[in-house]
């Protein structure tokens, strides 16, 4: 390792950095803006500035800018020289001419990476006394605020916004001291991820618009670590409450999932939260449960409770503990995955194959070091939306290498390699039912139906290993793709395969994994990823339990009168006419959740469940990581976790196991003696005992305010804060000031780091994992020395029917999530109710654009303005999955018209 | 919409560049020709042409000072404002326009003849002071011509 | 006295036709090259003339070119670069307007030497004739076969394209040119990688001054020792030098490089306007420092002009007399400095308004001393390195040198607070 020689002292240092990176890596303070570890370094701010000198010898030397100035074997470097310093300092005076020095009411005061760097930097006296330039600013939609007056010209937002996310409609504009970060036009931020510009931007440009609704400044925020509801993937967040609503989510980072990025529904679909449907009271037949004849809630409960006619239904929305103690509570023959049968196919076969198969399951972090990507039936984009962030980086990686090569500089020299690259793109394949956002990029992009989806992904394992048979009756198109994606991917290192339940099919997942197995025996690391719908769907699956409908084929049996449904709404699962049946013919229905739905109105009793803001829990994402999520604040009403709630019946039922579990450290070490595959959780965080230096670790920053007048409108004496009984956390300001394990940090603070880029100071090097390594456990991994058989069931070719249409999922990144359309903004972007056509359908059933087409699906009446698009295959229509008001289909299914 | 002849160059110049964006500029070129001006209705055809957004192409076009994104009149008046013409007195000839024209800097007649901008220097410096009606380089120029050179716009 | 890259054009000012160049010889040089050199011979020759670029940084011209890598597939580019957009200068327009096919008599050895198959003559939006007059150039020398397939009946291949700038002065940076030439906005690149390595799309490429370019055929011709002997000094070769300015006769002359500053004024630029006392002088463009009547002796090479403390630029000069007031000159430099900052890096795109601002309040009686000091302090920061690219350590040149000559007269528009001189 090279060592650089800092102001007369020697480090060790990494080779391969540039100077910054070296500088913050050790731990020194050093300013910058334009810079940012993952999209690299451009030079453009000039903040970095640092003294270089040729030798020892040398006291003059020259600056440069840090970030653009390699680590090399003993260089000799200073940060404190006086010209450098100077320098850094005028550089602030600079940046704050037109600055409108409106801290004061700037959403980012107090987390300002400007405010620290000026700190940093000494700048304090105003030498400029001309008038300042104004600027006008822009509506950019409901998720970010625009305040262009504040800004630096660091293009760090375009960077994101352009380069890395592969966003349209934010760009710069003008020249010299007029340049402008923005839209063209007012208007919506079209890119699923834009809501990152506010932590990329350094300054107040760029705001969360919902934190500004209900703002607080940010070191008032009781804030926990917590894990994303949003998908299936798990991108670590951290929630912000006060005055007892979430306020913000923002970026938590962790270096093997969503590293410094979230999407825009992970970001902003809290708001349900917040929401005036929550359900706060505990309720029997839909009055509060006060006014139930004086019974104790949970007596309710216990009454209803017939043994043996007693079912629990879980969920994949719950966490673990809710799931795994209701499982327990209503016994394993009783308790049966609250998910639709299609979801629990794809789910239970996606965990099959990857625990069977010798091939593992990609991180986030690995798809986008993958250098071969095939995506079958998949729309990333919009059901696992930072995989397909991923994806890009993934695209990028053979021609940066290639590059590289060429031009003989490090990756982080951003503008340099973009040159060097131009448009090269490493090879993406993509096979989705209709066009997805991520085409733009694919090397090749084909639409068809799922089944022929499968059969491509058959032909290409075929064309990979002989030992599975060729397909039959392939076009000599569909012949070439396969050859062309076959072709390519024997030349990868690390191909990476995409599918899951966007595809809704079982055959697509089963070509997938014969592909990367097939990969896999060629000596390829190849690498999976199943997409799962929601953020314990894997979780639930590995937690096992009965199918949904053999629940209703026993109602129906009269084999039930108590129904335990688990933060739930049947309706998202069963159709409408299966929900119906099965509530008539169940007595009671004890359902526990947040939110009042469909299935609340059948409740007899309601017991108000936590949000993940109010629990404490564990999630099982995609590929098999258990994260931990922790209690954000403690909630005043009598909402508590669901897993709480069902020790509370537990112990008024005098179960046997579960009446001796009464916090979260429990429930886990319970869970991992219980079951095998979750040996390891109890290890995902340190338990309750934990302690630093004697103290628990607190949600709020030593900065906190107000809170000894927080309520004093109410009453003068402060109320004792509440205490956690559950984990090594404290709701107060009060307790150990350092840095605390990463898998509980609460907030990124260091002393003159005040913004979301104090992240730097936690981590082993800037960019890599945090100090004591990345939060989470993967439970699941392959069987390598195993080898299952290859799948040789190839599904018949797809053919427009007569009269027919093939139904297929379209999903919304905005609308197809049950609990993020709460959020006024989100519910803002959601598409109404539609179904795709190809014209030549339109054709035959003799509609046109925004004609309504009538159908039927399982005595459900269906009638839907038509959309075209062509990109679809003839005989295929898409209805959009999981809108409010969308009642659910099965889908891939045929339909007659 | 783009007319005919604009399809046609954009197309033309489409043949001579390895990636489409990299036609951009001439084809702000190409319609501001036929425009005098570049309208959002034409950044956007331009865009839907060449594969760009019209954020990106806009980006392009707001750096370049001879591309209007405004209005401009039948003839454009360029005065060199730079430092040969300094020294020779631009000021009273811009004076003498503005006087003229009743029109500042930016600004259009009102009969929509001219529009007068200031241009760096225009690389005719031992002429100066110089200026510019469309394609036509005036040198020398003295507070008298100018009522001759501007006649012969109209 | 030789003066090859002017002799032949016209007294009339019309443009050297394809005809006449080669009555003259031209194209001969290119004819001799496809015949008997080697690319890397070609530019040996070129290093061993010790050609310095003339677009104003004067690195050499064969050095430049042996960065290229010559065992690469793929295209490789060379690139003129007409956009002389640096105030006061108006030499190009010259070559461009009176000999162009000696500029692509130039180019075309040039893409040899490196072996590009593209060149490109970027040019300035002003310079309408001369794009008229290079169009035709390029279509006669396609039709004479110096252009297209198999040059010369030989295996070499070049195509040419003119292409005529936007506005921006950034777009005469060769790396900012190569972004405008990608259609994209003319903010300059990082070095490395340098050009030669990684160019116009990421490719190889060459951008030198069109008079530095117009120099090849006769160099291949004539051999490097000839052109040495063309100077008075150790820089090789001639310089078209132009002044302008209040002195009697401005204009542009070729003269052997080495001629002195006071012969220049005097005896070509005819000396100052009657009434009128030199006071100082901008030797090569507006981004270059001051020289004075100390320095009237300087003999206008690289070394000489270095020397003095400025330098040769584009040997163009703008001469200051005693009646023009120097805040007003330098705020209008700064001025322009402002507009063309592309904006990309801090110190440039704040620190010149800035710059810009405390001129005019000196002007308009507003000036502090402290403006004074900040004006001096700008010099400091803006330097070179500080910034991205040469722009505004360039900017900060006239504006330092003259903090140092013409101190009393900034001094006198704080005290007076109003400009003593009268006004244009
Ligand atoms: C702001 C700026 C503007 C420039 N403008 C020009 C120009 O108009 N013409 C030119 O030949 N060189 C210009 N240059 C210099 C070029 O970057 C480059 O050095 C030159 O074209 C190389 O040619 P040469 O090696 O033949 O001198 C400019 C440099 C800077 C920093
Ligand atoms: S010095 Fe900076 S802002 Fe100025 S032109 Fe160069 S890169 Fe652009
Ligand atoms: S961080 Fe180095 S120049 Fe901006």
């Amino acid at each position: 390792m090279p060592i650089i020689n800092i102001d007369n002292k020697n480090y060790e240092v990494k080779e391969g950095k540039n100077l910054l990176e070296a500088c913050l890596s050790l731990g020194l303070n050093l300013p910058y803006f334009c810079w940012h570890p993952v999209l690299g370094a451009v030079g453009a701010c000039r903040q970095c500035a640092v003294k270089v000198f040729k030798d020892a010898d040398d006291t003059k030397g020259r600056i440069i800018m840090s970030c653009m100035e390699p680590v090399k074997d003993q260089l000799r470097m200073s940060i404190d020289d006086k010209d450098a310093r100077s320098f850094r300092e005028h550089v602030i005076g600079w940046l704050m001419i037109n600055h409108p020095h409106d801290c004061a009411v700037c959403d980012e005061g107090g987390a300002c990476h400007l405010q620290d760097m000026t700190v940093m930097t000494g700048h304090s006296y105003r030498d400029y006394h001309f008038t300042k330039r104004t600027y006008n600013n822009q509506y950019l939609g409901p998720f970010l605020n625009h305040e262009m007056n504040r800004c630096i010209q660091c293009y760090r937002c375009v960077r994101f916004y352009k380069d890395f996310a592969g966003g349209k409609d934010l760009d710069v504009f003008a020249a010299h001291n007029h340049v402008y970060f923005g839209r063209q036009q007012d208007g919506i931020l079209e890119n699923e991820f834009s809501g990152n510009l506010a932590e990329i931007c350094p300054t107040g440009v760029f705001t969360d618009k919902t934190l500004k609704q209900h703002y607080t400044r940010k070191w008032d925020l009781t804030s926990a670590a917590s894990v994303c509801q949003g998908c299936g993937l798990g991108c670590n967040i951290l929630a912000g409450e006060r005055y007892g609503a979430v306020r913000q989510i923002t970026n938590r980072f962790n270096a093997a999932v969503n590293g410094y990025f979230l999407c825009d529904r992970g970001r902003y679909g809290y708001e349900f939260v917040n929401s005036d449907q929550r359900i706060k009271t505990p309720m029997v037949y839909h009055g509060p449960a006060e006014q139930s004849n004086g019974i104790p809630i949970l007596d309710h409960v216990h009454r209803r409770m017939v043994p043996g006619k007693t079912i629990g239904i879980g969920s994949p929305r719950a966490s673990l503990e809710s799931n795994a103690v209701l499982k327990e509570l209503v016994g394993a023959d009783n308790f049966y995955l609250g998910v639709s049968a299609a979801d629990h196919d794809l789910v239970s076969l996606s965990l099959r194959l990857l625990r069977q198969g010798p091939v593992r399951a990609a991180s986030l972090q690995d798809a986008a070091a993958a250098d071969v990507v095939l995506i079958l039936g998949e729309d990333v984009t919009n059901t696992a939306p930072m995989l397909a962030l991923s994806v890009r980086q993934a695209v990028r990686r053979m021609p940066v290498a290639a590059a590289q090569q060429q031009v003989h500089l490090a990756a982080w020299q951003d503008a340099a390699i973009r040159e060097a690259v131009q448009d090269d793109k490493g090879p993406l394949f993509i096979l989705s039912v209709q066009e997805t956002k991520l085409d733009e990029i694919a090397q090749g992009a084909w639409h068809t139906a799922p089944d022929n989806i499968a059969r491509i992904g058959y032909a290409v394992s075929h064309l990979l290993n002989d030992a599975i048979p060729e397909v039959t009756g392939m076009s000599e198109q569909g012949r070439d793709i396969a050859a062309t994606i076959a072709n390519t991917l024997k030349t990868a290192a690390h191909p990476l395969i995409i599918a899951g339940y966007g595809g809704g099919s079982e055959a697509i997942l089963k070509s997938a994994a014969n592909v990367a197995w097939a990969l896999h025996d060629l000596g390829i690391d190849a690498m999976l990823s199943f997409t799962v719908p929601e953020c314990n769907s894997v979780g639930l699956e590995m937690l096992d339990g009965h199918r949904l409908e053999s629940a209703l084929g026993r109602a129906l049996n009269n084999g039930i009168d108590t129904a335990i449904i688990l933060e739930n709404d049947l309706y998202r699962r069963l159709n409408q006419h299966s929900a119906e049946r099965f509530f008539s013919n169940i007595k009671n229905v004890i359902l526990l959740d947040h939110l009042y739905n469909a299935t609340a109105e059948k409740a007899t009793v309601i017991l108000p469940a936590g949000t993940f803001a109010e629990s404490d829990g564990t999630l099982v994402n995609n590929e098999g990581r258990a994260q931990r999520f922790f209690q954000v604040f403690a909630p005043t009403s009598a909402v508590q976790e669901s897993w709480r709630w069902l020790l509370q019946v537990a112990a008024v039922c005098g179960h046997t196991t579960l009446s001796s579990l009464q916090h979260l450290d429990d429930v886990v070490k319970y869970m991992a003696t219980t079951y095998p595959q979750f040996d390891g959780i109890t290890t995902l965080t340190p338990d309750a005992h934990f302690r630093l230096a004697g103290q628990k670790v607190p949600r709020e920053p030593h900065r906190y305010s107000g809170r000894t007048a927080m309520l004093a409108n109410k009453n003068v004496s402060e109320p004792k804060p509440a205490e956690d009984e559950d984990t090594a956390l404290s709701f107060t300001m009060e307790g150990y000031r350092g840095e605390p394990p990463s898998s509980m940090i609460p907030f990124f603070w260091q002393p003159g780091w005040n913004s979301v880029q104090a992240v730097n100071k936690y981590q082993v090097e800037t960019g890599g994992p945090l100090h004591d390594g990345n939060a989470g456990k993967r439970l699941i991994e392959p069987n390598v020395n195993g080898h299952t058989p290859f799948y040789t069931e190839v599904p018949e070719p797809y053919l427009p029917l007569k009269e027919h249409l093939l139904l297929v999922p379209c999903y919304h990144i905005f609308g197809s999530e049950e609990l993020s359309i709460h959020t006024p903004g989100i519910a803002a972007r959601m598409p109404a109710p539609y179904l795709l056509l190809h014209s030549e359908d339109a054709k035959r059933f003799q509609v046109t654009e925004g004609h309504l087409l009538h159908f039927m699906d399982n005595g459900h009446h269906y009638t839907l303005p038509v959309i075209i698009n062509d990109t679809l295959q003839q005989g295929v229509a898409g209805i959009p999955v999981g809108l409010p008001g969308m009642q659910i289909a099965e889908v891939p299914q045929l339909i007659k018209v | 919409m783009l007319s005919a002849i604009e399809i046609e160059q954009i197309t033309h110049e489409l043949q001579q560049v390895p990636v489409k964006k990299a036609a951009c500029i001439e084809a702000l070129k190409i319609v501001q020709q036929q425009r005098r001006w570049i309208s959002d209705e034409s950044v956007a055809d331009i865009a839907a042409m060449l594969d760009m957004s019209t954020a990106e192409v806009d980006s392009v076009a707001t750096f370049y000072n001879l591309i209007f994104r405004r209005p401009v009149g039948r003839h454009v008046i360029l005065l060199c404002d730079s430092i040969s013409c300094y020294v020779m007195g631009y000021t009273k000839i811009k004076q003498a326009l503005t006087d003229l024209l009743h029109i500042g800097y930016g600004q259009t007649t009102s009969d929509d003849r001219f529009t007068l901008l200031p241009n760096a220097c225009l690389g005719t410096c031992d002429h100066a002071p110089a200026l510019m009606v469309d394609n036509d380089l005036y040198r020398d120029i003295a507070i008298a011509d100018l009522p001759q050179i501007l006649d012969q716009y109209l | 006295m030789e003066r090859p890259l002017t002799q032949h054009i016209p007294l009339s000012g019309a443009a050297l036709q394809l005809k006449e160049y080669e009555a003259v010889g031209g194209y001969s040089a290119l004819r001799k090259v496809l015949q008997e050199l080697t690319p890397r011979e070609v530019t040996e020759k070129v290093k061993d003339a010790n050609l310095k670029g003339r677009g104003g940084a004067g690195f050499s011209t064969g050095m430049k070119w042996s960065f290229v890598p010559m065992n690469v597939t793929g295209p490789k580019y060379l690139i003129a670069n007409a956009d002389e957009m640096e105030p006061g200068t108006f030499k190009d327009r010259w070559l461009l307007e009176g000999n162009p096919h000696q500029l692509l008599e130039g180019m075309i050895i040039a893409a040899y030497a490196i072996q590009a198959t593209q060149a490109f003559v970027f040019m300035r939006w002003a310079y309408k004739e001369a794009a008229q007059i290079m169009t035709r150039a390029i279509a006669d020398a396609y039709d004479a076969g110096y252009l297209g397939k198999n040059i010369l009946g030989k295996d070499f291949r070049l195509d040419m394209q003119l292409h005529t700038g936007v506005g921006r002065y950034m777009c005469g940076e060769e790396t900012a040119l190569l972004n405008s030439l990608e259609g994209k906005r003319a903010t300059p690149r990082a070095k490395p990688p340098f050009p030669q390595v990684s160019g116009l799309f990421g490719k190889p490429t060459i951008v030198n001054n069109v008079e530095t370019l117009s120099y090849i055929p006769h160099i291949m011709n004539n051999g490097g020792d000839w052109f040495k002997s063309l100077s008075y000094t150790a820089d090789g070769g001639t310089k078209i030098y132009g002044v302008s300015g209040k002195v009697n006769k401005p204009g542009a002359w070729e003269l052997p490089m080495g001629v002195t500053m006071r012969e220049l004024l005097e005896e070509y630029a005819g000396g100052m306007k009657a009434g009128l006392r030199f006071r100082g002088v901008l030797p090569g463009g507006a981004s270059t420092d001051f020289l004075t009547d100390a320095h009237l002796d300087v003999k206008m090479d690289f070394a000489g002009v270095a020397a003095a403390g400025s330098r040769l630029g584009t040997g163009t000069m703008v001469v200051l007399d005693d009646q023009t007031c120097p805040v007003g000159f330098v705020h209008n430099l700064e001025h322009f400095f402002a507009q063309e900052s592309c904006g990309f890096c801090t110190p440039c795109r704040e620190g010149l308004p800035w710059t810009e601002k405390i001129l005019l309040a000196l002007e308009q009686g507003n000036g502090t001393y402290a403006d004074l000091e900040q004006l001096q302090l700008h010099t400091q920061l803006l330097g070179p390195g500080n910034t991205f690219c040469a722009l505004a350590p360039g900017a900060m040149e006239p504006l330092q040198s003259a903090l140092k000559y013409f101190r009393e007269d900034f001094e006198q528009h704080v005290k007076d607070k109003k400009c003593p001189y009268a006004h244009h």
